[in-house]
Formats: structure tokens, C-alpha cells, sequence
């Protein structure tokens, strides 16, 4: 059913071209490497690839300037980075990469990040499914959020926070992009204020909320929700 | 008008007090007055009051009084010191320094210690303790103070020859103790007081009422003064309103004569008085040229007490003495001058007249005080400056008398011709030629000679010696006149000139010195030079000391190779310390046969510079001293700048580094992690196809992610230690935080149960998220490696009004006795922990990124004993509360 989903792997290493090449064909993608900026603008044009694997070391010119062409060719970012790197996170989040996976990366883990990306390019397409996770569910056309059935009150802020990262499932989204479609603009540096939604949330969400399995945090980055397919 | 704005040189003053031990002196008219006794009472107050006081020394004389009082004290034991074939018991110095007392009990201030003490007088032991921050208690008798010595003198007849600068008791708070004069007799009758030799052969005299009222006076007047002074430092350094006088500047003039001494004395007086900065000036004349040895040691002599004493001492070349004064008035904007009372004879000043006189005229806005000197040395005579032309050369007499006879056969020709008149003029030349070309006896000989051939050849009766008219004696007188004066205006032109070209060559010497040392790059290269240069310019042996490793070490010499005795060495470490010169010729440590000057500026010494004679003689003349003192600080300039460049240079080479730590840190994450991603990549694609390989695909996967850890450990570490950490802080909960740990930790913690308190109500903490989340990650992994098999691990928070603490607690060995603090060293791990297979970074790199963020980290054992406790500390500082729901 994957057979029509093109990936493009943008790594300047083949070895790791190889090496996601292997894992995604097994996971039955059509796959497409490219090992520079040049040839990944040429495969945009002629693959039409659905979802780029982008590693942003590239030799001839800086990942994060094909972000924004990416965007453009209308396929989803999953950046490649080194694990510290918080800053490049963030500010290929803000260029409109749809998600990161650091390095050394786990197989399962990018195939979880390209179901994401390419669950919330269906979504957006078809309108807003109800998710779910063990027995919460959330129904963003009925702006319903329920545990175990109950209907579970949130406040306002708490339901525009949950929303927001609803909309694309399983993708991190950035502190700054939280703060500014709930709080609004001017509130971007306003991080407890997402501490302490996101701390009133597991309370009436988590099973254990010093174990939160649905809301996720990114240190540094973001937050994600975390649903079941 | 008044802007009560402090004065910057009082408040300097108040602060170089507070920093500096406090001096009380208990100062008293006479001995026998009670002083040492009043300290001892002083001193037990305080004690009393809980102050550490300790007797540094005090001389009872056997009085049971003082004796008794003693008793309660601790006495630091005295260093004997031997002394041709005596032992002398010094105050130990260095013990009360090791000891460090709060307050210090030190009798008889202006006691001079035995030869080879570290200082020559007591008061510059007493100075250094000050200046170790400890309070010292001390006894003085006022005749002992220098600028009243000469008038205690005067009247006692008794020369006191222990004298101590005024400055030391400048800043000194002063206890008079003071008793009746009659009542002191009274004592000394009952022999109740202790008289020191000096004062046993005058007995009688000084102790007359007369004389010890007044002492009495000048004890009083003293202590008023200093009460008076410390009071207008106080007013300056609050600017307390009030008007103050525009600052007085004073300059007394020193010159050779037998007085130059009472003069400085005198000038320091009226400096105190006035509170005002003076300088000593000596004006070079080309009389100068002409001083015996004595004098000249006079003159040194002077300038060295007005130093000693506080003066800025200046020498300057003029052509006059009135010439010079005058100028270097007007250039230090003097308001004071001080001239000693010429004895010139009458005639001399007729002829000249006199200078004071001059000075008042011409510098109106000076005030001139005139001061009659003492006699001992008025017996010198005018002397003409003596070149060292003698009797002249054969060659000078030869063409002078030449000269004579050529004008008497040219004469006796024009005479011939019946004309006499004015034949005698032409005479004028030969005597003139003598006088100005080959100096005064020449030109004597030569007028002497013309005279009798213009009376024999010319003067009627001619051919004979006889002179008839009296007009003809006022020419042989006015050829003599013409001699003297014409060969004093030539040679003082003559010395003029001489004393300018020696200016000229030492300004010329310091202006090659300054350019020989510009070109220089490097220290050792400009040690050296400075040695050869300046010991070849003073001609002395030299050598340059610099700082390294191990203490103060011989950095260059000349002659080279030159090595310090224990002694010499002990003095260029005084100096550089203390950043005073030391040895022979200064104030300490004078037993060394160098004299050592630091060079640098006045808050750093560089280096220290010593300097002696082949013969061990004084090292440096006295008129040598300001040409030394100018190379040396040429020489500090340089060592100043070369340092800087070093620095510079260093700098330069640390950024090097740094460049290249950074090119190795991207390329190792590259070339490293890129071949790992693969590794790890592609073993987890590998399905086994027996429980054997799947044991072996297990561990190979568990040593490619030990591998992972470490190389990303070493990153981190790496990243520590160059200072490249980028902190971005905000607020993080640390529930969530521990919980994004354990999390990202996954199988790492060999399924341990992780026991998470941290309540619901704790602050935010303020710190870098991604830093925060390697620190747990590591400190909750180390308590996985090193905890007991089966036991579990507990994360919990505690908050005081000290901030908040995170412990990280396994349960297992504990850590083992004093390696709280290596532990987190780099590579540092628990003896015999290899089996856990650590990188011996994970607690380095908690301990880098915790201390970058300003926390502070430790380890302990659990207070239940049950396994080892890790601890992060947040001050209050880095809490964020929670808002109000």
C-alpha cells in the first residue's frame, strides 16, 4: 500500500544511504538517494518524492537553505542531525522541517516519523480524525477530549495546546510555534507557561504522569503528542 | 563655591589604612615616663576584650611594675642574632608572621636592630607587620623623631643617634603619656627609671626641668599635629564643607655646603606643617666641577635624607644657581622655597649680589624662607673652579709669550715712528690670547710678562723697570685685571660646556639604551642586554631576576653566569615582594654586597634588577642614582611590552589550538558517528538464526552503543574543557525532565525500577534544557552501572531555604572513603569498577555541564548507608516558582 510513497535519502555518506535504503525498501517505499544539495533539487523536480530524509551536513551547500525549497516541491522534511544539536533542531522546525530523528538513528524510529509526516499530509487532506491513545481520545472536529469515556475538562490554553500538537500527531512541535498559535505573538519566550500546561495535562491525561507516555517532551525543542496509529 | 567632593589622595589614604594593620604609638617627652607600662595596660584591655595579642618585644629594665604586667601576655620568643662574639636578641619577625596575631606589642620603635637583622631599624619590622594587615602597639620618645632631632639637640646637647622617619608615625594613632616634670625627677632620684647610655653621660643636663618641659612641649605639639592632620584627612576624604587652601608645594634647595642637612630637616618640618609634597632640588652649576670629595659626599648625603625623609629629589643643570631655582620653581608651581642663608663674603655678594635677594624679587607669588646654616663649614673659601689645567701647557706659555715679544718688536717699531699713545692696548692681546686659551696662570705669567716689557721698552724712563707716571701703573694693573677675569669667563664657559656634553652623553646613553631595546622580541634576549648595557654603563656587575615556577630565578648576569649567594638572594626576593629596592645601599638587608631595584610598575614587579662592584663596593654612586633609576625605567617599559607581546603571542597560540580542537571535534563526530549510525543501523536489521548468534548479535549491539556513548562522551568532554558550551537558559520542570531522561535511557537501565519523588509543587528550575537532560542521563546511568544487581534507583528532590537539591541514589558498594571529590575527575573511576565497563567521563561531564549552568554537584554515600548518593544543587537564584493556578 507504501508502493506509491517516494522517499528521498539526502545523506552525503553512502553508507547511510545504503543503510536507509535497506530499511525503507523493507518497509516497502520506493526509495531515492541523493548526495548533494545539487542532486537533491534535481530529484525534486524529477521523482516527486512525498517525504525528504534530510542530512543537513551536506558538502556543497547548507541543509538548512533546502528546507524552505523542499517545502515548496510540496514534500515533508524529516531532518537527520547530530543528537545535540538543539539549535539546528529548533531552526530547521522554524525553516518548516516537519520533524528530526538524531543520529545514530533507529530503524523503527524513522519509519515512525515518516508515518507521522505522512499521516498529517493525509490529514490535511481528508480533515481531522479522532486520535487516540490507550483511553484517550481526542476529537479535534468536536473539540472533545475524553478518558476512559468521561468527557475531561481542560482549560482553554490546555485544549489550544493539545489541539495544536493534534493536528500533526507524532511530530515534534517547536516551544516557539506553541506560544505563538495559543498564547500569541509576544508570548514566545513564555516557556513555563508551556511547563506548567503540559504539567496540568499529564495530571488528567498520563496513567502516570512522572511517566507521561502521550504528551512527550523534546528537551530544549518542543513537545509531541504521542498517538497510536 | 565649595563642591564637597572627597579628595581622592584622603580617601586613598583611608584605604590604604584599612587594608593595613593600625600603628598606635604611645609617645612620650622623656624615658621614665611610663610608656612601656601604658602599652602593657592598653594592650590587656584589649586582650581582655578577646583580641589575640601576643608581646613581640618589650624591655622591662627590671622594673617589677612593667614586669608584672607582662606576665599575663604571650611572648613571642626572640631570635638571637650573633654579633662579633655577642648574641643580640632580636624581635623574631617571621614568627609573628607565621603567628599572626590580631594586635602585636612592640616597645622602643626606634631601636636599630643588630647587623644582619633584616632590617636596620625596628620600625621597618613594625612596618612589615602592618603591612601583613597586623595591629601593632609601640613605644617612642620624641627626641627619636628625625625632623626634631637636630632641635632636641640644640637644647639638650645630647645628639640622639637611633632616629626615626616621621612618616611612620604619620598615620598613627598617638597616646601622649605625660607626667609632671618635677614628678619625673622625683622617679629618676629613686632610680625608678631606666637611663639608656646615651643619656647616662649627660645625666644632669637632661634631665633639668628646663629640658624636659621642653620635650614635654614638643611631645604635646606633636601629637596635636598628628591629631590636627589625620583630622583634615578626615574632612578631605568626606568632604566636609569648608574651604581648603590650594595645596602648598614645597622646594628647598640643597647645595654642598656643611648646612644642606639642617636644611632637609628644616624643610620636612615645615612639608609636615603644611601637609605639603616637597621636593629637594640640588642646581648644577659649573661650580659643581669644582667640589672636593667631601663635599660632594655632603651633597649625596643631603639628598639621600631628603629621600629617606620623603622628598622627591631632583638635580638640575643651569648655568646659575638663581637661573636654575627660579625655573624649577615655576615648573613644580612651588609655592614655598627653602634657601639656606649664603655665606658668601660681603664682596662676593656686592659683586653679585644676593641670590635670596633676587629670588624675592623676581618670584613674587613664591614664598621664600631664608635659613641661617650652621658655621661648620664656613671656612670655605671662594675657590676658582679648579679643570684640572695646573700650571698649563709649555706649549700655551710658548705662544703667549711669543705673541708678547712679536707685539713689543711690532711697538718698538711704531715707536720708532714717535707715536706712544695707547702702545699699551696692543698688549691686551697676548694677555687675552692666555687668559681665554690656556687658562688663568698662563694668563698671569703672561700679563705679569707683558707688563714689564711695555715698562722696560715703552715707559719713560725707557730700558729700565723704573715707572714715573702713575698713569702707567693703572695699564699694568688693567693688563692683570684683564687676565683674571678673562680666563674665569673662558674657563666657565669652558665647564659650562664640559657639564653639558656629560649631559648631553648620559641623555645620549639613555637614548641608545632606549633604542637598543626596542628591537628586542624576546625576554631572555632583553634580560641579557639590560644586563651587558646597563652593567657596562655604570660598569658593575649585573644581574636580572624574573619570576618563574619555582620562586625568583637569575633570568640573565653580567659578566655571565653570575650566581646569588643565600644573602643576595634573600634581598631580590625582598624587593621584588615588597617592591622596594634591597641590599647594600638601601634600607634592608644591607649585609648583601647588591643592591636589588624591582622593575615594573607600581602594581606589578616584572623583575628585579641587582647591581654590584667587582671590589664590593657601594654599587651605585649617588650621582649615579637618577641615570639608574631612568634605565630602569626604560627597562620596565620594555619587559612590559615584550610581556605583553608574549601574551599576545600566546593568546594567539591558544585560539591556534582552539581552532584546531574544533576542526578535530567536527571531523570525530563526523568520520566516527557516520560509520556507527551504520554500524548500529544495520545490527538491528539482522535477524539471528540461532540462540548463539542471537547472544553474539546482542553483544556486538551492546558494545557499537558503549562505543556510541563514549565517542559522544568524549565530545561533550572535549566541548567542557574548551569553554564551547552554548547555554540557553529557561525554566524546566523536572519531573518532566527526569521522566524525558529515563525515557531517552531506555534499555541502558538493564531494567532497573527507577523510584521518582519529586513533588508536584516545586519551583521550575532555571538551566539549559539539552545540558540538564545529559546530566540526569549520566548520573541516572552511573547509578545503573554501579548499583547492585536487582536493586532500583531513586530520583528524588528536596528543597530548603538554601534552594533545591536533586538526588540521584542507587543502592550498592557506596563510594569509597576520599574519593568524593575525584570521582568526578575525567577518567577518574572507583578502584576495581573496570568490569562495569565505564568511559570514566559520565560524572566529568555532569560535573562540566552542571558547573556551566552554575549549579553545583557532589557525591556522597546515602545517609541510610545503603548504596551511593549523587547530588545537584540549585542555588535560589536558579528557581523559577510556579504561578498561581
Amino acid at each position: 500500500m507504501n508502493s506509491a510513497v517516494t522517499i528521498l535519502v539526502v545523506d552525503d555518506e553512502p553508507a547511510i544511504r545504503r543503510l536507509l535504503h535497506a530499511s525503507l525498501a523493507r518497509a516497502a517505499y520506493r526509495v531515492v538517494e541523493a548526495g548533494s544539495a545539487r542532486e537533491t533539487l534535481a530529484a525534486l523536480q524529477i521523482d516527486k518524492p512525498e517525504v525528504v530524509l534530510l542530512d543537513l551536513g551536506l558538502r556543497d551547500r547548507d541543509g538548512l537553505e533546502l528546507i524552505p525549497l523542499i517545502k515548496v516541491a510540496g514534500a515533508a522534511v524529516i531532518v537527520v542531525s547530530a543528537r545535540d544539536a538543539t539549535d539546528e533542531k529548533v531552526a530547521a522546525l522554524d525553516l518548516g522541517a516537519d520533524d528530526f530523528v538524531a543520529k545514530p538513528f533507529d530503524s523503527e524510529e524513522v519509519l515512525a516519523r515518516i508515518r507521522a509526516a505522512l499521516r498529517h499530509r493525509l490529514a490535511s487532506a481528508t480533515g481531522a480524525p479522532v486520535l487516540r491513545h490507550g483511553d484517550v481520545e481526542i476529537d479535534l472536529a468536536a473539540r472533545r477530549v475524553s478518558r476512559g469515556g468521561e468527557d475531561v475538562r481542560l482549560t482553554p490554553k490546555e485544549y489550544g495546546f493539545v489541539a495544536e500538537l493534534a493536528k500533526s500527531p507524532g511530530r515534534v512541535v517547536t516551544h516557539t510555534q506553541l506560544l505563538r498559535t495559543v498564547w500569541g505573538a509576544g508570548h514566545e519566550n513564555d516557556v513555563e507557561y508551556l511547563r506548567v500546561a503540559a504539567r496540568a495535562i499529564r495530571r488528567k491525561l498520563e496513567q502516570d504522569p512522572s511517566r507521561p507516555t502521550l504528551l512527550r517532551n523534546e528537551p530544549g525543542v518542543g513537545y509531541r503528542l504521542q498517538v497510536e496509529a | 563655591m565649595n563642591d564637597a567632593r572627597p579628595d581622592p589622595d584622603a580617601l586613598l589614604r583611608a584605604a590604604a589604612r584599612e587594608a593595613k594593620g593600625r600603628l598606635k604609638v604611645f609617645l612620650g617627652a622623656a624615658p621614665g615616663v611610663g610608656k612601656t607600662y601604658e602599652m602593657l595596660s592598653d594592650g590587656a584591655a584589649r586582650r581582655d576584650a578577646g583580641v589575640d595579642v601576643v608581646v613581640g618585644v618589650v624591655e622591662t629594665h627590671g622594673r617589677r611594675e612593667t614586669e608584672a604586667k607582662v606576665d599575663g601576655f604571650e611572648i613571642m620568643p626572640r631570635k638571637p642574632i650573633a654579633y662579633q662574639g655577642h648574641t643580640l636578641a632580636e624581635m623574631d619577625i617571621d614568627a609573628i608572621l607565621a603567628r599572626r596575631p590580631q594586635l602585636v606589642l612592640v616597645d622602643e620603635l626606634a631601636h636599630t636592630n643588630a647587623p644582619g637583622s633584616r632590617h636596620d631599624k625596628r620600625y621597618q619590622d613594625v612596618e612589615e607587620l602592618l603591612a601583613a594587615g597586623i595591629d601593632v602597639y609601640s613605644t617612642l620618645n620624641i627626641q627619636h623623631l628625625e625632623s626634631l632631632n637636630d632641635l632636641v639637640a640644640s637644647f639638650t646637647k645630647v645628639r640622639v643617634r637611633e632616629t626615626l622617619p616621621d612618616r611612620v608615625i604619620e598615620n598613627a594613632e598617638i597616646e601622649i603619656v605625660d607626667i609632671p616634670p618635677d614628678e619625673l625627677i622625683e622617679r629618676l632620684r629613686e632610680g625608678k627609671v631606666y637611663v639608656p647610655d646615651e643619656a647616662a653621660r649627660a645625666l644632669g643636663h637632661f634631665f633639668s626641668k628646663s629640658n624636659l618641659s621642653a620635650l614635654r612641649e614638643l611631645a604635646l605639639r606633636r601629637a596635636a599635629q598628628a591629631v590636627d592632620a589625620q583630622m583634615l584627612d578626615y574632612v578631605r576624604a568626606n568632604a566636609v564643607g569648608g574651604t581648603f587652601a590650594v595645596n602648598d608645594r614645597l622646594v628647598v634647595a640643597i647645595s654642598e655646603q656643611a648646612g644642606a642637612i639642617e636644611l632637609v630637616r628644616a624643610a620636612k618640618r615645615l612639608a609636615d606643617a603644611l601637609r605639603a609634597p616637597w621636593t629637594a632640588v640640588h642646581v648644577e652649576t659649573p661650580r659643581d666641577a669644582g667640589f672636593t670629595s667631601a663635599e660632594s659626599a655632603r651633597l649625596a648625603e643631603a639628598m639621600r635624607l631628603a629621600s629617606q625623609l620623603g622628598a622627591q629629589i631632583e638635580t638640575i643643570p643651569a648655568e646659575s644657581a638663581l637661573a636654575g631655582l627660579r625655573q624649577f620653581a615655576a615648573e613644580a608651581r612651588a609655592t614655598q622655597l627653602i634657601v639656606g642663608k649664603s655665606r658668601r663674603s660681603r664682596w662676593f655678594e656686592l659683586r653679585h649680589g644676593s641670590i635670596v635677594d633676587r629670588l624675592v624679587r623676581d618670584a613674587p607669588g613664591l614664598a621664600v624662607h631664608v635659613l641661617p646654616l650652621s658655621e661648620a663649614g664656613a671656612a670655605r673659601k671662594m675657590r676658582l673652579p679648579d679643570l684640572g689645567e695646573g700650571w698649563g701647557s709649555w706649549q700655551g706659555y710658548a705662544v703667549s709669550l711669543g705673541l708678547g715679544a712679536a707685539i713689543t718688536v711690532l711697538g718698538r717699531m711704531i715707536f720708532a715712528q714717535g707715536s706712544i699713545t695707547n702702545i699699551g692696548l696692543l698688549f691686551l692681546l697676548p694677555v687675552m690670547l692666555a687668559a681665554t686659551r690656556y687658562g688663568l696662570r698662563t694668563g698671569i705669567v703672561t700679563s705679569l710678562a707683558c707688563s714689564l716689557a711695555y715698562n722696560f721698552f715703552f715707559i719713560p724712563p725707557l730700558n729700565t723697570f723704573t715707572i714715573q707716571d702713575p698713569q702707567n701703573i693703572i695699564t699694568v694693573l688693567v693688563l692683570l685685571g684683564v687676565a683674571i677675569v678673562g680666563s674665569q669667563l673662558a674657563s666657565r664657559v669652558r665647564a659650562q660646556a664640559l657639564l653639558a656634553q656629560a649631559s648631553a652623553a648620559q641623555n645620549r646613553s639613555l637614548a641608545g639604551f632606549a633604542r637598543r631595546l626596542t628591537g628586542i622580541a624576546s625576554t631572555d634576549e632583553l634580560a641579557q642586554v639590560l644586563c651587558d648595557e646597563i652593567g657596562q654603563r655604570l660598569a658593575g656587575n649585573t644581574v636580572l631576576l624574573m619570576p618563574d615556577a619555582a620562586g625568583l630565578a637569575v633570568r640573565a648576569a653580567a659578566p655571565p653566569g653570575g650566581r646569588l649567594a643565600m644573602l643576595d638572594d634573600a634581598a631580590a626576593r625582598w624587593a621584588f615582594d615588597n617592591n622596594k629596592p634591597a641590599g647594600q645601599g638601601s634600607d634592608t638587608l644591607t649585609a648583601s654586597e647588591w643592591l636589588f631595584y624591582p622593575i615594573g610598575t607600581t602594581s606589578r614587579v616584572l623583575a628585579v634588577f641587582g647591581l654590584s662592584r667587582p671590589d664590593a663596593g657601594a654599587p651605585v654612586r649617588a650621582d649615579q642614582l637618577p641615570f639608574l633609576l631612568s634605565l630602569l625605567d626604560q627597562a620596565g617599559l620594555a619587559l612590559e611590552r615584550i610581556a605583553l607581546a608574549e601574551e599576545m603571542a600566546d593568546l594567539a597560540h591558544v585560539r591556534e589550538r582552539d581552532r584546531l580542537r574544533h576542526a578535530l571535534l567536527s571531523s570525530v563526530s563526523h568520520d566516527l558517528r557516520t560509520p556507527l549510525t551504520t554500524i548500529l543501523g544495520s545490527l538491528a536489521q539482522i535477524r539471528a538464526m540461532s540462540p548463539e548468534q542471537e547472544d553474539q548479535l546482542a553483544e556486538t549491539r551492546a558494545e557499537a552503543e558503549r562505543l556510541h556513548r563514549f565517542v559522544a562522551n568524549l565530545l561533550d568532554m572535549v566541548r567542557i574543557e574548551a569553554g564551547a558550551l552554548h547555554r540557553k537558559i529557561e525554566p524546566v520542570d523536572l519531573a518532566e525532565a527526569v521522566a524525558s531522561a529515563l525515557h531517552d535511557l531506555g534499555t541502558a537501565l538493564h531494567g532497573r525500577l527507577v523510584n521518582v519523588e519529586i513533588a508536584a509543587d516545586l519551583p521550575f528550575v532555571l538551566v539549559d534544557p539539552q545540558l540538564f537532560h545529559h546530566c540526569l542521563i549520566n548520573l541516572i546511568e552511573n547509578a545503573a552501572k554501579y548499583g547492585d544487581p536487582g536493586t532500583g534507583i531513586t530520583v528524588r528532590a528536596h528543597r530548603d531555604p538554601q534552594g533545591l537539591t536533586l538526588f540521584v541514589e542507587d543502592e550498592g558498594p557506596g563510594i569509597p572513603a576520599g574519593q568524593a571529590q575525584r570521582i568526578f575527575e575525567t577518567f577518574a573511576r572507583i578502584e576495581g569498577s573496570d568490569r562495569k565497563g565505564g568511559t570514566g567521563l559520565g560524572l566529568a561531564i555532569v560535573k562540566g555541564f552542571a558547573e556551566a549552568m552554575g549549579l553545583g554537584v557532589s557525591a556522597s554515600d546515602r545517609a541510610d548507608g545503603r548504596g551511593a548518593s549523587f547530588a545537584i544543587r540549585f542555588p535560589p537564584g536558579q528557581l523559577k516558582e510556579l504561578p498561581p493556578e
